[in-house]
């Protein structure tokens, strides 16, 4: 894992629909001087800036980062621009934390954002080329297959995936920073609302936002801020090939072996009793379950029963996305970064409304493409 | 608006009009402004209390006393205190599209200026609304050099159309001509001894090149699949069925649509067929699929 | 730093127009080149480089992962850059120590749009790309400010169309360059061609390389820095950032055998040895450099393998690898290779 590394700041913008008032480089500058300020540090002080979305279509913007690099305050340093589909938040900052960790540099800040409302999601992700051989409509058409078998192969009730919209949406009420915020929420209204891609109802996916999310990393010889530091305990990436004939797209082989990477680099064998709060990329509610038992807070089958005890929520024993989660704030290239962050934020004792009482390990997991792009990390109170 | 024509006593138009338009002197307050407005810059007038009226008058409306002859340079834009919806505009006014009229507060001035603002939609403008002067180009010294108000540029619009030319080259190639001949080709792996459709020159698994190709029957099974309630260009109605269809002797599936079942009696291990377009209207694509129907043989084992 | 080498480096036999190949046909061959050349059939780090506005769709690295025989799952990331970035961050990945090789590709397909045009859209998007300035436009006003010597480009242009006509791996060049501008003061022949191909290298770390390889191509040092974007809010006539990252890199501590330089048009090439102080005697882009095979997105990584392989063959024992990126050379990296 090479040098100790830790998040000294964290910054993030509201997400909301649309944001009317900033430019793209305003945007991801109001993410980054928020984490600047939150590590008390100026864009001087930063080695090298990493910046990752997920596709350039959404904007409109090729390789946005030539145009972002002074409103990033990189004029003279390194910038990387990280893409990895719908994990490229989590990715973006593991390879900020990379440059820690090989002992490149001291101070790194990674920022990744969307814009969507520039274009149209569903337009920029279902762009298909001549010739395609493949009938593929949305994210939402792409998972709600995958969700179907879940569901098959557990006997889970149809419930489940309202349980989860339901109990994200509530932590959203207490995330100052989340989009959609539905104060009269219950399972009643999630239920009233129509299926899209059946079994996924409106209201259990996630919104389209605007928004960006920083963070200011640092080496242990470099801790600026006076907060507490969110150490970085491990941090791995997996992919695996979309096409292999066999290929489980209900619990993938890659967001298991990610898991048991970034388990065994911090000493976990027990995720759900040694975890005290994940943030986990669920664009679509029934992911939470399924990602229970991808992540082994539950056996093969059983993560249904979790979601369905309680045990995910706030107030519950293994809280999973007290942030709202990517079903309550969705800019897609910082989706999974937001996750990273508030794993970071809870184990800081800075999450606010949202804070698990004593957090002092947590896990931050992105996914993306057809479910096989994954980049989690575990960060915790006490240096590893 | 003029009184509607009925079989009434008859009637007549009548215009009251002065000839050429009435000529008005400005006096040097008013004058001041439109020389001013002419030349492109707003100007208010600083009353003895030290406020800035705006426009100009002679005199501090509150208390008639005169106005110093301090002249400041205020907006080009200003904050709207009010407006109002014109949805029919009237051949006078400044628009001949629906738009809405403002109190203006330029920028460094103490009042507010009235004149229409181009701002789209009703809910376009509230209190706070930030709005710029748009200059006519000929400008002659008259209110109306000011064309219009319009929001701030808060947007604009970029038109991205990078074009390509896609050919179907590669294994794709040699798919697409064995669909054109109603044949779905497959490849199989030396190596994994996998089965896999579309045709591929590599195994995703090992790596290996794949060289053997494999004819595979247009039957298959649905292993998994969504009800699309969104409509979709390539799907005939809503909703419709993307399934996942693992083709009998393949082993991945491929994406297509279900048709000619009801969408919600599809069920995971439906037996199915492609329905192919006529021979004559095939095209190097998959549309010469036009979607999978069952078969009605019984449901396969998952 | 921790050792870390250059063991094998592979490239396409790039062209000039669209074979109809699929991205993932495009680099199946130079994977397996390198898997074959290295005995690796798995690595510790993948990293690859590539660009969706080049491919006309999203997420186009995303099938690319079906070249590699990626089972099990591996450690793999990708930047939306060229391929030389890529492997800056799988050297990165390598000092932390855990693992001992890494695969880095990259790829393009320039052909099957229009190069010119779609780079505008790599510019700011609000005071840029509206005017529609497309990428010769950007390269004839960095020509202008330089100024440069006629004759200087004319030997630029010379040597490389001749270099490449002895490249295996380049295009075969038209018959006829078309006298005149594109756009005055960038002539025709001063621009790199339309290319399609892809590159792939393995690097390892510490003793794994000397075992992978004969003569392991050492990274000495190696650095990347941007400037800011607005052509005119910094000196186009040199580059700041190339020279800062030479710098960083210590290129200048030694005496360099060859260069492989990113120049995608012939006044970069002048404007790149002025930045990285390059001394008279160094050979410049013997490959043809990119004016004789530019695939946009593995053209640096390209440089680098091209740099690497002088010392694998024994030609050279220390060269400089190049790589830039963005409008007018914003982005540059620099890497020292040693024997």
């Amino acid at each position: 894992m090479g040098h100790r590394c830790a998040v000294i700041g964290v910054g993030q913008t509201h997400y909301t629909t649309k944001r009317r008032d900033v430019s793209i480089a305003g945007l991801v500058r109001e993410a980054a001087l928020r984490a600047l300020e939150d590590a008390g540090l100026t864009f001087r002080d930063i080695d090298a800036v990493v910046i990752g979305k997920a596709p350039d279509l959404f904007e409109g913007v090729m390789m946005p980062e030539a145009y972002l690099a002074d409103a990033l305050g990189a004029a003279g340093k390194p910038m990387m621009r990280v893409h990895t589909a719908g994990s490229v938040g989590g990715s973006t900052a593991l390879v900020g934390a990379s440059l820690i960790q090989g002992g490149v540099h001291d101070r790194v800040l990674v920022v990744a954002f969307e814009k969507q409302s520039e274009s149209n999601a569903t337009w920029a992700l279902s762009t298909h080329l001549p010739f395609n051989a493949s009938l593929v409509v949305g994210a939402g058409g792409y998972f709600a297959p995958h969700i179907r078998e879940y569901m098959r192969r557990t006997g889970a009730p149809g419930h489940i995936g309202t349980l989860v919209a339901v109990k994200d949406r509530r932590n959203a009420l207490r995330n100052p920073y989340a989009h959609l915020r539905i104060p009269a929420i219950d399972r009643a209204m999630v239920e009233s609302t129509p299926m899209l891609w059946e079994p996924i109802r409106y209201l259990e996916t996630c919104p389209s936002s605007d928004g960006a999310c920083a963070m200011v990393l640092s080496s242990e010889t470099a801790l600026a801020g006076g907060g507490t530091p969110a150490w970085i305990h491990g941090a791995a990436m997996r992919s695996e090939p979309i096409f292999r004939a066999g290929r489980d797209t209900v619990n993938p082989q890659a967001g298991k072996d990610c898991a048991a990477d970034v388990y065994r680099q911090a000493g976990i064998t027990d995720p759900r009793r040694q975890i005290d709060v994940a943030e986990v990329y669920v664009p679509f509610s029934w992911y939470e379950p399924m990602w229970l038992e991808n992540l082994g807070f539950a056996a093969e089958g059983e993560g249904w029963k979790l979601t369905e005890s309680g045990a995910t929520a706030l107030d519950g024993d293994i809280p999973w996305n007290p942030s709202g989660g990517v079903l309550s704030s969705n800019p897609i290239g910082a989706s999974g970064l937001i996750r990273f962050a508030e794993a970071a934020l809870q184990v800081r004792g800075t999450a606010g409304e949202h804070q698990v009482d004593g957090a002092r390990l947590a896990l931050g997991h992105a996914y993306g493409g057809g479910a096989q792009f994954f980049a989690m990390w575990i960060v915790g109170r006490e240096k590893p | 608006m003029p009184p509607p024509e009925t079989d009434g006593p008859p009637a007549a138009r009548h215009v009251l009009e002065f000839p050429g338009g009435y000529t008005r002197t400005t006096g040097p307050v008013i004058g001041r402004f439109l020389t001013e407005l002419r030349a492109g810059r707003l100007v208010g007038v600083r009353t003895a209390e030290g406020r800035v009226l705006m426009p100009p008058l002679e005199y501090d409306p509150a208390t008639g006393d005169a106005v110093s002859d301090e002249y400041v340079e205020v907006g080009p834009a200003g904050t709207v205190t009010a407006a109002a919806w014109v949805p029919q505009p009237l051949p006078g006014h400044p628009l001949d599209r629906p738009f809405a009229w403002a109190l203006i507060r330029l920028d460094g001035a103490d009042t507010a200026l009235v004149h229409a603002v181009d701002a789209g939609n009703p809910k376009a403008l509230r209190p706070g609304s930030r709005v710029w002067p748009v200059w006519r180009q000929d400008r002659t010294g008259h209110i109306t050099d000011i064309a219009h108000f319009a929001p701030e540029v808060t947007r604009i619009v970029s038109p991205v159309a990078p074009e390509y030319r896609i050919q179907a080259g590669g294994a794709l190639r040699v798919f697409l001509e064995g669909v054109r001949r109603g044949v779905f080709l497959g490849g199989r792996c030396a190596t994994c001894a996998k089965v896999y459709v579309p045709y591929r020159a590599s195994c995703p698994e090992c790596g290996s090149a794949i060289d053997e190709r494999v004819e595979l029957p247009d039957t298959g099974t649905i292993t998994t699949f969504a009800i699309n309630n969104l409509p979709d260009p390539r799907a005939p109605e809503v909703p419709f069925v993307s399934a996942y269809i693992l083709l009998d002797g393949a082993d991945i599936p491929m994406i297509a649509l279900v048709g000619g079942v009801p969408a919600h009696e599809v069920r995971q291990g439906m037996r199915v067929r492609a329905e192919w377009l006529p021979e004559d209207e095939r095209t190097l694509s998959m549309a010469n699929v036009r979607w999978f129907t069952p078969t009605g043989e019984p449901d396969a084992e998952l | 730093m921790r050792d870390v080498a250059i063991v094998a480096f592979a490239q396409t036999r790039h062209t000039g127009h669209d074979t109809g190949l699929s991205e993932p046909e495009l680099i199946l061959p130079v994977i397996n080149e390198v898997k074959d050349r290295t005995g690796l059939r798995r690595f510790g780090f993948t990293c690859s480089g590539s660009c969706d506005y080049l491919a006309g769709a999203p997420f186009s690295f995303v099938s690319a992962l079906d070249a590699l025989g990626a089972w099990p799952p591996i450690s793999e990331s990708h930047v939306e850059m060229d391929g030389a970035w890529a492997l800056y961050e799988a050297w990165v990945r390598l000092q932390h120590g855990d693992v001992d090789s890494a695969l880095v590709y990259g790829f393009g397909k320039s052909s099957l749009g229009d190069l010119r045009t779609i780079m505008t859209l790599q510019l700011d998007p609000y005071y840029l790309a509206p005017l529609g300035l497309d990428q010769l436009s950007l390269a004839a006003l960095q020509a202008a400010a330089l100024g440069a010597d006629q004759a200087e480009l004319d030997d630029i242009v010379r040597r490389s169309r001749a270099d490449g006509l002895a490249n295996p791996y380049a295009p075969d060049p038209p018959a006829e360059i078309p006298d005149g501008f594109a756009v005055e003061p960038l002539r025709t022949c001063d621009i790199a061609p339309i290319t399609d191909g892809a590159a792939a290298v393995v690097l390892a770390a510490g003793d794994l390389a000397t075992r992978l390889c004969e003569r392991p191509a050492h990274i000495r040092g190696i650095a990347h820095r941007i400037e800011p974007h607005y052509p005119g809010m910094r000196d186009l006539a040199r580059s700041a950032s190339a020279a800062e990252a030479a710098r960083a890199a210590g290129a200048g501590k030694g005496p360099i055998d060859v260069a492989e330089l990113h120049a995608q048009f012939a006044h970069e090439e002048l404007i790149l040895r002025r930045a990285l102080e390059l001394p008279g005697g160094t050979v410049v882009n013997p490959s043809g450099g990119p004016l004789a095979a530019n695939p946009v997105m593995a053209t640096g990584l390209i440089r680098l393998g091209e740099a690497a392989r002088r010392i694998h063959d024994g030609t050279a024992s220390r060269t400089v690898g190049h790589a830039a990126s963005g409008p007018c050379l914003q982005h540059n990296l620099v890497t020292v290779l040693e024997a």
